[in-house]
C-alpha cells in the first residue's frame, strides 16, 4: 500500500492550492471553488486518517459525511448570495462588494 | 484444454494461466476482454432497440415502419448510422471545442458505466460492488452535466436554455428515484446488486414494493427523457433543444445514448424489481439467468415504447409540480409506510430469515406490505378525487362592478 | 520507496487528476473551464477513497459533489456573466498569497507530515489492516442512540435551513 504520507503531501497540496484560489482570485464564484477544494482535501485527509489508523471504528467516515453535508449547505447559500449580488451590483467582482468600506 | 476452460468467461485466468501465461497479466487480459464484452453489447443492442421503436410506433400509427432495407427493416438502422458517419463534422463557430466534443462521449460513458454492476447471472457480474445501487444513481448524474456541457459548448441561446430545463428536470426526478430505491434495500438489507437478486428468490420486489416499483417506473421515464416527459428532445418545440447544433456522428450517440439510457434503466427495474436473472433452472445453468433477465427487461420495455406514442407531451411546468407536489411526498409517505410494517413484521415473526427461497414463507410478509401498498394507492385516489371534486364546485368568482354595472343598465 | 504495482500505478493517476484540476480551476480564465477542472479534481478525490477502502464515501463524492454542487455552480457561473469580460484574473496581491500558499505547504510538509509519518519520521510504516468498518456499520452509526444520531439529526436541520435559506435569497421578487 501507499505510505499515509504521500495521501497526507497530495491533501496537503489540494488545501494550499485552494488557499491560493481563495487568497488571489477576484470573481466570487472562482473564491467558492477553491472553498470546495479545500473540503475535498480535508475530506481526503480524514479518510486517509481512519484507514491508517482506526480502521475498525466508524467515525472517520462519519466525520467524513457530515463534511458532505456542511459542503453542500454552504455551496448552495453562498451561490444564492453571490446570484443576489450580482441582481443588484451587476458584478460578481468581490472588490467591487464594497459599500461599506470608509 | 482442461475441464476448467469449458465455461470460457468465469475462468478465464486461470485457462490462460495453465497455458503458460504470467497470472498478472492474465488476469489483466481477462478483465479487458471481460470490459469489452460488457461495453460493446449494449451499443450494439441498440440498433435492435431503435428498430423495435420504430416498428412498434409506426404500428400504433397504423404504418409499416421502414421495411424496405433488409428483410423487416432490420438493416435500417445500420444504413442510418452509415449516413451519420459519413456526414461532415461540423463546429459552430464561437462554439468551445473540446467540450463541444466531449458532451456526447461522456453522455455514452455514463450509460455504459452502469453496466459494469449489473447482475447477469448467478456468476457472472462485472463489479460485485457493496453499494451498487448508489453507484446506479451517482452513475446517472454524470449524465446530467453532458447535458449541461452540450448546450453551452454550442454557443447558441435556444441550446442553453434547453439544457436549463433538462438539467431541472433531471434533478428533480433523482429524488423520487433515490427515495424509491430505498424500499428494496430495506427489504433486502444491503445496497449490493447480486445481494438483492439472491434477496429475490422467494418473492420478488414488485409486490411488497408496487408502490416503489411505480415510482421508480416513472422516474425512469422522467430520467431517461421517455415520454411523456421527453422535453428534452422535444423536436418540435425549442428546435430541438440542446443538441440543435449537434449533427454526424455526434447526434448518433446522443440518440443512441437515449435509447440506451431507456433500455438500462429498465434493466435496472427487473433487477431490482422483477427478480433479475432469477427464473426456472438459473441457478443450474447461468446463461439461462442471462436469458430471463433480457426477457423480463424487454416485456418491461416495450410498454415504455407504446407509451411513447400514445400519451401526449407534459408540459415543463407540470412536470415539475408533478414531481415536487406529488411524487415526492408519496415516495416519503412510501418509505415510512414500509419501514413501519417491516417492524411490525418482523415484531410478529413472520419476517423470513435471509437466504430463505420458499415462495411461501414470503406469503404472509408480501400480502402485509401489498395491503399497505394498495392503502397508500386508495389514499391518494382519495385525496385526488375529493380535490377535483371541490375544484369542480367551487364557487364562481363574483363579478367585478364594472360588470355589475353594464348588466344593470341592459 | 514506492514498489511498482497496481496501487501505486493508480495513486499516481488520481494524484495528477486531483492535483492538475486544482492549478486548473486557480488559473482558468474562463469559469467555465474552471469548473470542469473542479469536476476532474473531484473524480481524483473520489479515486482515492476507493484506494482507501471507503467506497460509500467515494460514492456519495461523485452523487453529491459533482453531480448537484458543480452542476450548481455552473449554474451560477452562466447566470453571473459579467459583460465586459473578466478583465484581471488575480488581484493585487497575489504574489502574497502565492507566497502563503507555498510557505503553508512547506510548513505542513516539513513539519508536521514528513517528521511523523515519513520516512524518517517517528511513525514510518503504519500497519494497513485487513478489516475495515463497513458501510453497515456506518448506517447503524447515524442513527444508533449511543453514537452519531443527534449530529445526523443537526445536519438534516441545518440543510433544511440551508435549503430555505437558498430558496429565499434567490428568489426573484415580484413587485
Amino acid at each position: 500500500m501507499v505510505p499515509l504520507s504521500m495521501y497526507l503531501l497530495v491533501a496537503a497540496g489540494m488545501f494550499c492550492i485552494g488557499v491560493y484560489g481563495v487568497l488571489a482570485r477576484r470573481n466570487a464564484v472562482a473564491i467558492l471553488m477553491s472553498v470546495e477544494l479545500m473540503l475535498s482535501a480535508v475530506n481526503i485527509n480524514l479518510i486517509g486518517f481512519w484507514r491508517y489508523g482506526a480502521p475498525l471504528q466508524i467515525a472517520g467516515q462519519v466525520f467524513s459525511a457530515f463534511v458532505f453535508v456542511i459542503a453542500a449547505a454552504e455551496a448552495s447559500v453562498g451561490l444564492a448570495i453571490i446570484i443576489s449580488i450580482y441582481r443588484n451590483r451587476r458584478s460578481v467582482t468581490v472588490e467591487d462588494v464594497n459599500l461599506l468600506k470608509g | 484444454m482442461q475441464a476448467t476452460c469449458v465455461d470460457v468467461i468465469e475462468t478465464l485466468a486461470p485457462c490462460l494461466t495453465a497455458g503458460g501465461l504470467d497470472p498478472g497479466i492474465a488476469q489483466f487480459l481477462s478483465i479487458l476482454i471481460g470490459v469489452a464484452l460488457v461495453g460493446l453489447f449494449p451499443l450494439v443492442l441498440v440498433i435492435l432497440l431503435i428498430w423495435l421503436e420504430r416498428k412498434i410506433a409506426a404500428r400504433v400509427q397504423d404504418r409499416w415502419g421502414p421495411n424496405r432495407v433488409g428483410p423487416f427493416g432490420l438493416f435500417q438502422n445500420l444504413a442510418d448510422a452509415v449516413k451519420l458517419i459519413i456526414k461532415e463534422d461540423i463546429t459552430p463557430a464561437g462554439a468551445d471545442r473540446l467540450i463541444y466534443n466531449l458532451a456526447p462521449i461522456v453522455a455514452v460513458l455514463s450509460t455504459i458505466l452502469i453496466w459494469a454492476a449489473v447482475p447477469f447471472s448467478p456468476v457472472h457480474i462485472g463489479a460485485d460492488l457493496g453499494i451498487g445501487l448508489l453507484y446506479f444513481v451517482a452513475v446517472s448524474s454524470i449524465g446530467t452535466l453532458s447535458v449541461m456541457m452540450a448546450g453551452w459548448a454550442s454557443n447558441n441561446k435556444y441550446a442553453l436554455l434547453g439544457s436549463f430545463r433538462v438539467v431541472a428536470q433531471l434533478v428533480s426526478y433523482e429524488i423520487p428515484l433515490v427515495l424509491a430505491l430505498l424500499v428494496p434495500v430495506l427489504l433486502t438489507g444491503s445496497m449490493g446488486m447480486q445481494d438483492l437478486v439472491r434477496a429475490q428468490q422467494g418473492m420478488w420486489f414488485i409486490v411488497p414494493g408496487f408502490v416503489s416499483a411505480v415510482i421508480f417506473y416513472i422516474s425512469n421515464l422522467a430520467e431517461t427523457g421517455r415520454a411523456p416527459f421527453d422535453m428534452i428532445e422535444a423536436e418540435s418545440e425549442l428546435v430541438a433543444g440542446y443538441n440543435i447544433e449537434y449533427s454526424g456522428m455526434k447526434f448518433g450517440l446522443f440518440m443512441a445514448n437515449e435509447f440506451m439510457h431507456a433500455f438500462t434503466a429498465n434493466l435496472l427495474f427487473s433487477v431490482i424489481f422483477l427478480g433479475g436473472w432469477s427464473g426456472p433452472l438459473a441457478n443450474q445453468v447461468p446463461v439461462l439467468g442471462f436469458v430471463w433477465l433480457m426477457v423480463k427487461t424487454f416485456i418491461v420495455y416495450i410498454p415504455s415504447l407504446i407509451l411513447r406514442a400514445t400519451i401526449p407531451r407534459v408540459r415543463i411546468d407540470q412536470m415539475m409540480s408533478f414531481n415536487w407536489k406529488f411524487l415526492v411526498p408519496i415516495a416519503i409517505v412510501n418509505v415510512i409506510m414500509i419501514a413501519f410494517l417491516l417492524q411490525i413484521i418482523k415484531a410478529i415473526g413472520w419476517l423470513p430469515e435471509p437466504g430463505n427461497t420458499n415462495f411461501f414463507a414470503h406469503v404472509p410478509m408480501a400480502i402485509i406490505l401489498l395491503v399497505g401498498n394498495l392503502a397508500l394507492i386508495a389514499a391518494v385516489v382519495t385525496m385526488l378525487r375529493n380535490a377535483g371534486r371541490r375544484e369542480r364546485q367551487a364557487e364562481p368568482v363574483p363579478a367585478s362592478d364594472d360588470e355589475r354595472a353594464i348588466v344593470a343598465v341592459h | 520507496m514506492l514498489e511498482l504495482n497496481v496501487q501505486t500505478i493508480a495513486f499516481l493517476i488520481f494524484a495528477i487528476l486531483s492535483l492538475g484540476g486544482a492549478l486548473g480551476v486557480v488559473t482558468s480564465r474562463n469559469l467555465i473551464h474552471g469548473a470542469l477542472y473542479l469536476i476532474v479534481s473531484l473524480f481524483g478525490g473520489a479515486g482515492f477513497f476507493v484506494l482507501l477502502s471507503a467506497p460509500f464515501i467515494a460514492v456519495v463524492q461523485v452523487l453529491v459533489y459533482i453531480g448537484a454542487i458543480a452542476i450548481l455552480i455552473i449554474f451560477a457561473v452562466m447566470l453571473t456573466r459579467s459583460m465586459t469580460g473578466m478583465r484581471e484574473l488575480f488581484n493585487r496581491q497575489w504574489w502574497l498569497s502565492a507566497i502563503v500558499g507555498i510557505l503553508l505547504f512547506l510548513l505542513l510538509a516539513i513539519a508536521v507530515i514528513l517528521p511523523v509519518w515519513g520516512a524518517n519520521g517517528s511513525k514510518p510504516n503504519l500497519p494497513v489492516a485487513d478489516q475495515v468498518a463497513t458501510t453497515q456499520d456506518l448506517g447503524v452509526a447515524l442513527v444508533d442512540g449511543n453514537q452519531y444520531v443527534l449530529p445526523f439529526e443537526v445536519a438534516s436541520l441545518l440543510l433544511t435551513g440551508a435549503m430555505i435559506g437558498a430558496i429565499v435569497i434567490a428568489r426573484d421578487t415580484e413587485d
